[in-house]
């Protein structure tokens, strides 16, 4: 492109015409510090009125107007972390087999249909969650959890379906295409002779993944662990059916839960007092750090890996 | 070094082995399963009705989903209408004319950004900046948040398959003395013309799919529409309704939705995908998996 570098403008229009793409380019800047600037205003009511205490209070009270979002938060935090404990694994071990062990036909139809899963629309996740998924985990998953576990305090209370594991358990199918995408491409990259050397000294397909594949791609599965977790963290439609809307703190993954998104989903059009309006725009703000935070962090991260691995 | 008997590391290779066939047939399973119960449970909801009728109240039986098929075309037209011009243009400006400079790569940057940015906290925003000052529901609110949707995916898409036409063809162009927007619009357009429509396709199926940027803008309706500025019937957050209701031909009415929402989006998905793979020469093999890419990160919401 250096040729284009000094501006070859002996016409007019291009110079409008590169204006008009430099303000198009402009609104996404634009979009997002709104976005940043109307969160913070409109919660600022709430803000003002709970300060530090809402991000550390349990309690969700709107007819006496007392919010703190640590029930939300919480939900949010441990329905991403089981999804991301389910996810990961079964995403390394799907992208071993799609790279490894397949042949180059039957992998592209296998992660042709795993990519399927990402372009479901989230309310679907949702419906099915509901009314298939969740009956399932009631009826099978978690009772076979508590005669495995005996009285084990993480899978206490009746087998009702809805509930956190759930919840986490469909977030994990959601991101498990973005992973293994991520991962199947690092794995891509492991230059052959490293991997040749290896079995050449009598290596096997695993210890090869173990101690090469995974070992090379080390940066590049971490990024693609924050691209999931990104993702499971702001996912609405699908949590909202299936974690069943109660604003407490159990320890038990079966109880029903609160998210963030599925708190808003919920409750926003409800909301008519301004105090409660405003907490629950807090909580979105809440949500929005949260994912800022990992994104920079995933871009930041893979800006490196990049930058490390030479490649592209 | 510790040693290990043979037998047991082939043993160890061989369960993995069995893990990872596991684990990729149970995406697979998944898949089938979630797209089986669609199409079986939504399938009962299809009669005449359903796409001529208006929905009926809950227990009335009969009644359909017209008002929120068209509601939910002309939101998706309406933000394509938004999202794609505007997101063409700040693609063309970092393709084309940013030449590496800080402001292009913050928009980069943020870009990625907005892409991530949770769908329903654009729903928030875009209530608090259109919604509240007006003091309703409308139509164009939701089609704001689904073109912001947009925006990135197209950004993204525009500015990868500009790249990859050949710096000839703009040499070539520029060298006859035509315009510098005209070289783009025309040239490196009609070069790129199928990466670009793919991308928007999978653009449009994705936001069409959204529930949660409309749950405060557009709302929903029980009517037809017959303005803008007023809460718009649409088939997602209809499904949600219905689906959260307590009663049985409400939840079979969602099936149904449900249904032609994933018809919709996986026919899209598939149409592109065969229009990629349909001409399997080199360079387009190769803009097949930045295109495949460019989706998936596209979908990081």
């Amino acid at each position: 492109m250096t040729f284009f570098q000094e501006r070859s403008t002996q016409n007019p229009s291009d110079n409008l015409f590169k204006i008009i793409t430099m303000l198009a380019a402009g609104i996404i800047l634009l979009i997002l510090a709104a976005l940043f600037v109307e969160l913070i205003s409109s919660s600022m009511l709430s803000i003002k009125t709970f300060g530090f205490n809402f991000l550390t209070r349990n309690v969700w009270n709107p007819i006496q107007e007392q919010f703190g979002a640590v029930s939300s938060i919480w939900g949010t935090l441990l329905s991403t972390f089981i999804a991301m404990l389910l996810a990961v694994p079964l995403s390394i071990l799907v992208a071993l087999f799609l790279v490894e062990l397949s042949g180059p036909g039957l992998s592209r139809w296998i992660s042709g249909g795993i990519e399927l899963l990402a372009a479901i629309p989230s309310i679907i996740y949702g419906m099915w969650g509901l009314f298939v998924f969740a009956p399932f985990m009631a009826g099978y998953v978690q009772p076979a959890l508590k005669t495995l576990f005996g009285d084990s305090s993480l899978f206490d209370g009746p087998p009702i379906g809805i509930g956190m594991l759930t919840a986490g358990s469909i977030l994990a199918f959601m991101i498990l295409p973005f992973i293994t995408s991520v991962i199947r491409d690092v794995f891509m990259m492991v230059p052959p002779v490293l991997k040749e050397s290896a079995y050449g000294m009598g290596a096997t397909t695993w210890e090869v993944t173990r101690k090469v594949t995974i070992r090379y791609g080390i940066q590049g599965i971490i990024g693609a662990v924050f691209l999931g977790l990104g993702r499971a963290i702001g996912e609405t439609m699908a949590v909202t059916f299936v974690i069943g809307n109660a604003h407490n703190i159990s320890t038990s993954l079966f109880a029903p839960a609160n998210s963030i998104t599925a708190t808003l989903a919920n409750e926003f059009t409800e909301a008519s007092e301004p105090m409660y309006l405003s907490s629950l725009i807090e909580l979105g703000l809440v949500l929005f750090l949260i994912t800022f935070i990992i994104q920079i962090t995933a871009q930041l991260w893979l800006k490196r890996v990049k930058k490390s691995m030479g490649a592209q | 070094m510790k040693k290990r008997s043979l037998k047991r590391r082939k043993a160890t290779n061989r369960l993995v082995s069995v893990l990872a066939l596991a684990s990729a047939l149970s995406g697979l399973f998944i898949l089938g399963w979630i797209l089986y119960t669609v199409f079986i449970r939504g399938a009962l909801a299809l009669n005449i009705d359903f796409f001529t009728e208006l929905p009926a109240p809950p227990g009335m039986g009969g009644g359909g989903l017209i008002n929120a098929m068209t509601g939910t075309v002309l939101l998706t037209v309406l933000a394509t209408l938004i999202g794609v011009p505007v997101g063409m243009l700040a693609g063309i400006y970092l393709s084309e004319f940013s030449h590496g400079s800080r402001f292009a790569e913050w928009v980069r940057f943020f870009n990625n950004i907005l892409m991530g940015t949770p769908s329903i906290i654009i729903g928030i925003f875009i209530y608090t900046i259109v919604v509240v000052p007006l003091g309703h529901f409308s139509a164009y609110s939701g089609a704001i948040a689904l073109a912001i949707m947009m925006l990135p995916v197209v950004t993204r898409t525009t500015e990868d398959m500009l790249q990859m036409v050949p710096n000839a063809i703009r040499e070539a162009a520029l060298a006859m003395g035509t315009p510098r927007w005209k070289t783009t619009l025309v040239m490196l357009f009609r070069s790129a013309r199928n990466g670009l429509i793919t991308g928007i396709l999978l653009a449009v199926a994705r936001i069409s799919g959204e529930t949660a940027p409309l749950l405060f803008t557009a709302f929903n309706s029980p009517y037809w529409f017959e303005r803008l500025d007023e809460p718009i019937a649409n088939l997602t957050v209809t499904i949600f309704n219905y689906a959260m209701s307590p009663y049985d031909d409400w939840q079979q009415m969602a099936w149904g939705a449900s249904l032609l929402i994933a018809l919709g989006v996986l026919s899209v998905n598939l149409l592109t995908r065969f229009m990629l793979r349909e001409k399997s020469d080199r360079p387009r093999r190769q803009k097949r998996s930045t295109m495949k890419t460019a989706y998936l990160k596209g979908n990081e919401a």
